[in-house]
């Protein structure tokens, strides 16, 4: 296994894998379809789509994932779309760093067997 | 699949907090389990990317769309309990900042995409694990089959919370059938993606795919009889 595991760093994995999520937000997110999905299409089709309110939130700076006071429509959402990579990015990577068992170096850091297979932290 | 507000009555969106705050409650305790210094700031990315992946609404025919949901993905990547804090956190950002998807429906959409959509993503890849040989190379199709049906399971429980709480007088049969057929579609490219992210992470890092800890195990029995530390503790960021 060590083999495999040195084949990329850790550090350089985490890297790409950030890289192609801000990509996909930032870039390919304009490409994406603008069709109504699946939920809103069938809520007009069955005749329920107009009880839908406007959130509260749809004055905000990223609301509709586009950046207010941008006019570029490629630049204002892939700024919304970085925008929105970066909280969760914020958010969700503090929450996982105070949840984590902290392992001050000792022999299995990782997925020790000492925490049982997966399948008993299974739901 | 982000529910707006106004499609539910308040009682019943008012039940789907609870779950979704009892359920929340339970993945805070779960992924204390899962996450460790190697896997939290993979977590993390697996949420950034779900948020990513969920801007790409691909087209399915007939003038409707559908997109990602991610909780098969997260929950093979990173963990079950863990995978619903990654998909909770981006209907918040998404609801907050994005005006996408309610705030009194922001329980329903944990509800139906953080929590139905992990557990099932989840328990059905772990039932296609059970089936296939336990190798690295089942754990992507095993992914695909859970995103497959995670969707479409998540469109019939907004059915059922429609017909007990919707807002106007529409046949719940009617919602039913046309949710779910439509989503049977949309997780066809759930699948696809998931398969196409899951295979990806494995083919280069199996040791950080939560779903791929018991393969990997195997393989290193095989390959190493019994060695001692399997996994090498220097490996850190």
């Amino acid at each position: 296994m060590s083999t495999a595991v040195r084949l990329s760093s850790t550090r350089r994995f985490f890297a790409i894998f950030l890289l192609s999520a801000l990509l996909v937000a930032g870039v390919g997110s304009y490409y994406a379809s603008t069709h109504p999905d699946g939920l809103n299409f069938v809520a007009h089709r069955a005749g329920f789509g107009d009880e839908a309110k406007a959130s509260p939130t749809s004055d905000s700076p990223f609301a509709g994932y586009s950046t207010k006071g941008i006019g570029n429509q490629r630049l204002s959402g892939g700024v919304a779309g970085v925008a929105g990579c970066l909280l969760v990015l914020g958010i969700a990577g503090g929450l996982f760093r105070v949840l984590r068992r902290r392992e001050p170096g000792s022999a299995n850091a990782g997925a020790g067997p000492a925490h049982g297979p997966p399948t008993t932290s299974g739901l | 699949m982000h529910v707006p507000d106004g499609f539910l009555d308040a009682p019943t969106s008012i039940a789907t907090g609870a779950v979704a705050a009892g359920g929340l409650a339970l993945a805070l305790r779960g992924a204390r389990r899962e996450l460790d210094d190697r896997t939290a700031p993979m977590a993390g990315l697996v949420a950034t990317f779900v948020f990513a992946g969920q801007m790409m609404n691909f087209p399915v025919g007939a003038g409707t769309s559908g997109h990602l949901l991610g909780g098969a993905m997260a929950a093979v990547l990173a963990g079950p309990w863990t995978a619903m804090l990654c998909i909770s956190t981006v209907l918040l950002v998404q609801a907050l900042f994005m005006a996408d998807g309610g705030i009194t429906a922001l329980g329903t959409n944990i509800t139906l995409m953080g929590l139905v959509g992990v557990g099932v993503g989840w328990l059905v890849f772990r039932a296609v694990r059970a089936v296939l040989p336990d190798r690295l190379g089942s754990v992507a199709p095993a992914a695909a089959v859970g995103a497959l049906l995670s969707v479409p399971v998540a469109a019939a429980v907004f059915s059922l919370l429609f017909a007990v709480g919707g807002t106007a007088p529409v046949s719940s049969e009617k919602v039913f059938v046309a949710m779910v057929s439509w989503h049977a579609v949309i997780g066809v490219g759930e699948a696809l993606i998931t398969f196409l992210v899951v295979a990806s992470v494995v083919g280069v890092r199996p040791d950080l795919v939560y779903g791929a800890r018991s393969a990997l195990r195997a393989r290193a029995l095989e390959i190493r009889g019994p060695a001692p530390a399997a996994i090498p503790a220097a490996e850190t960021p």
